[in-house]
């Protein structure tokens, strides 16, 4: 079984988890290039990265289960990863911005 | 149903690319040090995205292994790249 004759009850969730992760993916990049200050800048990507590796990986779950006629979800594990590390780079990313700028000085 | 899978894959694909296009935009241009590693963040996440989709187009796992060492490389660097920043030196004594 090749890709292009897949059943259609893995083919068509697959394209459409697909088209709306890739889409996802590139609303948050533009607004990494578009906004205009780092801490706007900052909610385009974490949400574009995390809901856009969920969906794509769905979408290989459900691919690579069609073809091996077994549940394979090995990609769960890049998921799971992804989405216990994005908000942990954002919130470092948070704090050194937040450093650098001087905007929390202590009173002390 | 033939071929609809693999337009949705290609169109993916485009995005993937576009978006890495925009975050190379932000990491040569953000006036930052944290623009730029957030720029290198997204960047390698999108490459992560590509690298799954050649993954499904082609049906063997070796690029779900790839994915998963970028996602892990990627983290590390971001996080030490951050922790420079925030306190000046990454491994504190």
């Amino acid at each position: 079984m090749t890709l292009e004759t897949l059943p259609a009850w893995a083919a068509l969730p697959a394209a459409l988890l697909l088209i709306v992760g890739g889409l996802c993916t590139l609303i948050g990049s533009l607004g990494l290039a578009r906004l205009g200050d780092f801490f706007q800048r900052m909610h385009g990507p974490s949400m574009g990265n995390t809901s856009g590796t969920g969906f794509v990986l769905v979408a290989s779950v459900l691919v690579s289960t069609a073809l091996a006629d077994r549940p394979i979800v090995h990609e769960v594990l890049i998921t799971l990863f992804v989405a216990l590390t994005s908000p942990m780079t954002a919130m470092v990313l948070m704090r050194a911005a937040i450093h650098r700028s001087g905007a929390r000085r202590n009173p002390e | 149903m033939s071929g609809i899978l693999v337009h949705a894959l290609g169109f993916a694909q485009l995005c993937f690319v576009l978006a890495m296009l925009l975050a190379t935009y932000r990491l040569l241009r953000g006036p930052g040090a944290q623009d730029r590693i957030l720029a290198l963040d997204t960047f390698y996440i999108n490459g992560m995205l590509v690298l799954l989709i050649l993954g499904i187009r082609s049906g063997t796992t070796v690029y779900f292994d790839i994915a998963l060492l970028i996602a892990l490389f990627g983290f590390v660097g971001s996080v030490a790249l951050g922790k420079f920043l925030l306190r000046g030196e990454v491994i504190e004594p």
